[in-house]
């Protein structure tokens, strides 16, 4: 991430440490994960300990210290998903990619994750991919998905 | 100053004690781990557990996070208090069964094993390394990392602790012996935060006894440094 | 648009909207709510705008998107004005005949009306669908009259007029008072009185005071909050700037949680709208009152929807709880007085304000007044967002609004109040849902999650889900929490291997008593819920698990066989190709069999089967 980007960043929020969750969530937004150069450079010019940074970054789920897949998959296990089967899916997909939740495949192609609800329970059990939602998934559904997504 | 009562005595307190402090400044033995008087309270190892009334309601609560208050009632000998400390216990010590600090504690308790098997790396998270380093020392070098089952002591991206200077705090003040330092000919090794520090040795005696990098900690924080060759001799034959 | 200066200005532009509205004939709304746009609902309503551009009926209808209506099992909905002609799942090449049949010749669609799955019956009218019928929705109703990003469609519906109200009519104390008498509690879960609260932190003796939205909606398997932000902003706007002027404070916070990007983006246009308009910021309409609200993100951690936890995240620390022996109402962000309400509780303000305490408390019963918004989910016919009086019997929400189960099933349980909560049997199905009924049965409201599971849902293998969850989501500060859910999760999931023991019963039981007296905050101490409610009330699926090695709902893997019916297999082949074990042999023709030794108990065979012929032991 270039400086020129960070200071933007910085300056979107007036430089404010309490800001801080806000910055660091615009910069996963941009670079799909926190770059340890970016932490370093918001540490010196927050004037905040790089330790409280990283502490920030390893306790949010929604923060990533790796770069993720060109396609984020999302399983969602909200209590709802659960009950209607989210967990043969996301078997399905852990088999299908050869990866765990909170991996990246060796290609760079997939990154899979698991959220705790997305708030679309109605459509349970839901899969969010680079942000659109699947609803009413099925472990029959899963290879086209995954066709449609990387195409 | 505050009024309070603890098992049926009265006691005075000043402004901002907790109620542990108060405690242990009277004498009053309560066990505790995560708690030390020139720290911050932080409330992790939930071991100092104590009964308050206040407002005619009674809470179960651990007692270095709570401020002495006029009027409150502490007891800490109740069965609810001695059921909750010894659950606690046990749990403490699946995470550190080998540690004696840990099994003395556990055992004027009462418990010689624990039901659960040790799940432990010997870290008991009770933060005093990290509180220590942050508010004694101020070098920010290690910090908690992740959350829940998972949540550990670690260096920022568990790489090589840059901002540790060796000074050994951590180490001192580990009740399970978590971390441990290592001295090499002109090197300290911490293992757990993957630093190795340069040494100075004593002009008089040779004995290495400070590491460059707090040398040079120091001559920055402090508001009127030493004159320069005071770090020449180690603390006996300066 | 210059600021609203005075509230006469105010209901100036109210009329000048409203007249602007009424030159149109008709008006088609389409709910572009997060469920509905799974289902290709943004798509329709392009299509929708296209065909009505064509068909030259611009200067005549007029098309909305609308946020969550709550029926999502049934979107995308497309609701047509005057007529109420209501039609679900509608897709975008369902929209030339909508135009050319409904729009221009007014005739109705039979197939895209609503379809009651037990009876049959088609209803037109959205509000005679059976479980829109039987809500109260006094808070959630407007959502399907609003563009959530046009305040004019705020406006047109009364909005911010509860706000003139109380700056121009009403002392901050007559507001609390007002709040008190409606008897409005804490929607967030506690049921705390939100009267008490905001009383408390008036009277606290600072200069500087914070009101507080908590949209931190963690709860697995709820999305009311989501619902509300998301498709009626400006209501949560107006009910904080309501509470800011009752408690005295001239900054506000909204906690949204980062999972819910359209809310981010409705809520930011709001925002932005409110204070070009004067309706936030300094001399909130001529009145002299002074309100800035800003929107700050949570993360993805489950704990930091607890009130200090989210004071600390606000004030840019790791959102961890801290002790509350001295209340945040006293002292909370930056150690000022702080009024924390959840996303609901808020949005019930202006409604007390417009229409007054008294007609308030005629809904619901003696100690819980007004309405609970639910999201109804699981194994239930009608899932969706339902608005019902407190009071109402569970059994009413689940078989009468939500159409009871599928598929013929037999309900086993609800479970009420996320992973804090408990899941309540059968013979519990008369209970009033309230704060005090739910808490007595050792479950609890919560924010209003409300997930039915019917007899193919094992209550051990629910516990472990939750418990998995707490311990993923404790911060793992204390000892009692971190390491009591943990242990707590490791022997429910040894049980559901077919690994437990008798004594893992007494010692679930003693877990759970530690976690809940010796933990820190309000996750630690009502993390043992899932399992003692459990234990309570299934105690037999606990035993069948221990003592049997059998798993009476067939869900737990370990403990169960998936075969191939000799009698119904036709032998097509179908599970062979899909299984991805290789496991399923035999020759194509003749009735295949499943290798025990390599199934992995996936279930794929038996969702692909069309001859039911896989069967689960």
């Amino acid at each position: 991430m270039k400086e020129k980007e960070l200071e933007n960043i910085i300056n979107k929020y007036r430089a404010d440490p309490t800001e801080i969750m806000n910055m660091l969530l615009d910069i996963q937004e941009k670079e799909k994960f926190l770059p340890k150069t970016a932490l370093s450079y918001l540490s010196g010019k927050l004037g905040l300990p790089l330790t409280r940074l990283y502490q920030m970054a390893t306790f949010y789920e929604a923060l990533s210290l790796t770069p993720s897949g060109r396609n984020q998959i999302h399983v969602c296990t909200g209590t709802a998903c659960h009950v209607r089967g989210a967990d043969g899916i996301l078997n399905k997909l852990e088999q299908k990619l050869s990866i765990k939740p909170g991996q990246v495949t060796p290609d760079q192609k997939f990154s899979l994750k698991t959220v705790n609800c997305l708030g679309a329970c109605a459509l349970g059990p839901v899969l969010l991919v680079n942000g659109e939602y699947y609803g009413h998934m099925s472990a029959l559904k899963i290879d086209s998905m995954l066709q449609r997504s990387s195409e | 100053m505050i009024t309070l009562w603890i098992d049926d005595k009265q006691y005075e307190a000043a402004e901002g004690r907790t109620i542990l402090q108060v405690a242990l400044d009277n004498g009053i033995q309560i066990p505790h781990l995560c708690y030390h008087e020139n720290l911050s309270s932080f409330g992790g190892c939930r071991l100092c557990q104590v009964e308050v009334t206040r407002d005619n309601k009674t809470v179960l609560t651990t007692s270095c996070t709570y401020p002495a208050m006029d009027g409150i009632i502490v007891r800490t000998d109740t069965p609810k208090v001695k059921k909750a400390r010894r659950f606690v216990m046990e749990l403490l010590l699946s995470l550190a069964p080998d540690a004696p600090k840990i099994q003395d504690l556990a055992q004027e308790m009462g418990i010689v094993a624990t039901r659960f098997t040790p799940a432990g790396d010997n870290c008991i998270r009770c933060g005093l390394c990290v509180r220590a380093c942050d508010e004694l020392v101020g070098a920010h070098a290690i910090t908690f990392a992740h959350r829940g089952a998972q949540r550990m002591v670690e260096p920022p991206f568990a790489e090589e602790a840059e901002n540790c200077i060796g000074c050994g705090t951590c180490v001192q003040i580990c009740p399970t012996g978590f971390i441990s330092m290592e001295e090499q000919g002109m090197e300290r090794k911490i293992g757990k935060w993957k630093r190795t520090l340069k040494m100075k040795a004593c002009a008089k005696c040779g004995r290495p006894f400070i590491s460059f990098a707090e040398i040079a900690f120091i001559m920055d924080k402090v508001k009127n440094p030493p004159p320069a060759d005071w770090f020449d001799y180690c603390s006996d034959c300066r | 648009m210059h600021r609203l200066t005075s509230v006469e200005e105010l209901e100036k532009i109210r009329k000048i909207t409203l007249e602007e509205k009424s030159k149109k004939s008709s008006c088609l709304t389409v709910c572009l709510g997060t469920g509905c746009q799974a289902y290709a609902g943004q798509r329709v309503y392009e299509t929708l705008k296209k065909e009505i551009t064509s068909h030259n009926l611009t200067a005549e209808i007029e098309l909305k998107a609308t946020g969550c209506r709550g029926f999502c099992e049934q979107g995308p909905i497309l609701v047509l004005y005057p007529g109420e002609i209501c039609y679900c799942r509608v897709q975008p090449e369902n929209v030339p005949d909508i135009i050319k049949t409904t729009v221009i010749e007014n005739r109705i669609i039979e197939d895209l009306l609503y379809q009651d799955p037990v009876t049959g019956q088609r209803f037109i009218k959205e509000s005679e669908i059976p479980f829109y019928r039987n809500q109260s929705r006094i808070i959630l109703g407007a959502n399907r009259f609003i563009n959530p990003q046009d305040l004019g469609d705020y406006l047109a519906q009364g909005g911010y007029r509860a706000l003139a109200k109380t700056l121009e009519e009403m002392t901050p104390e007559q507001v609390i008072a007002e709040i008190e008498k409606a008897n409005l509690r804490g929607r967030g879960g506690g049921g705390f009185p939100a009267g008490l609260k905001w009383e408390t932190t008036r009277r606290a003796p600072a200069k500087k005071k914070y009101v507080i939205v908590n949209a931190d909606e963690g709860d697995p398997g709820a999305y009311m909050d989501r619902s509300l932000l998301e498709g009626n902003p400006h209501l949560i706007l107006e009910g904080l700037s309501i509470g800011a002027y009752a408690i005295g404070a001239d900054e506000g916070f909204i906690y949204l949680r980062q999972e819910y990007p359209l809310p981010l983006e409705n809520l930011s246009i709001a925002i932005k709208q409110a204070e070009e308009y004067g309706l936030l910021g300094t001399n909130i309409l001529g009145t002299g009152f002074n309100f800035s609200v800003k929107i700050k993100r949570g993360a993805g951690a489950f704990v930091s929807g607890e009130s200090s936890a989210l004071m600390s995240a606000i004030e840019g620390k790791i959102g961890e709880p801290r002790p509350k022996h001295i209340n945040t109402a006293l002292s909370g962000i930056n150690g000022k007085p702080s009024n924390l309400n959840n996303v609901e509780t808020w949005a019930n303000v202006p409604i007390i304000i417009e229409k007054g305490a008294e007609w308030y408390t005629h809904i619901g019963n003696a100690t819980n007044k007004g309405t609970k918004i639910f999201s109804l989910v699981g194994k239930v016919n009608n899932t969706g967002l339902i608005e019902v009086p407190m009071g109402i019997p569970l059994k009413k929400i689940i078989f009468d609004l939500g159409g009871g189960i599928p598929g013929g099933k037999k309900f086993k349980a609800v479970q009420t109040g996320g992973p804090s909560g408990g899941c309540l049997p059968q013979h519990h199905l008369d209970t009033p849902v309230d704060f005090d009924h739910l808490h007595e049965l050792g479950s609890m409201m919560g924010s209003g999650g409300m997930i039915v599971m019917d007899e193919e849902t094992c209550m051990v293998d629910v516990a472990k889900y939750f418990m998995h969850f707490l311990k993923d989501e404790s911060c793992g500060k204390c000892v009692s929490c971190r390491e009591g859910t943990r242990k707590m999760y490791e022997i429910l999931e040894a049980i559901t291997l077919g690994q437990g023991k008798e004594e893992d019963i007494p010692l679930l039981e003693e877990l759970a008593w530690v976690t809940s007296n010796t933990s820190l905050c309000a996750l630690g101490r009502t993390a043992s819920n899932p399992v003692l409610s459990t234990l309570k009330y299934f105690r037999d699926e606990y035993e069948a698990h221990i003592r049997e090695k059998r798993c009476p709902a067939k869900v737990c893997k370990a403990l169960i066989q998936y075969t191939i019916d000799q009698e119904k297999c036709n032998g097509c082949g179908r599970c062979r190709n899909l299984c991805p074990q290789k496991a399923i042999e035999g020759e194509k023709g003749s009735p295949l069999t499943i290798n025990a030794q390599s199934c992995i108990r996936c279930g794929i065979c038996r969702e692909a089967c069309r001859f039911e012929a896989v069967i689960v032991r």
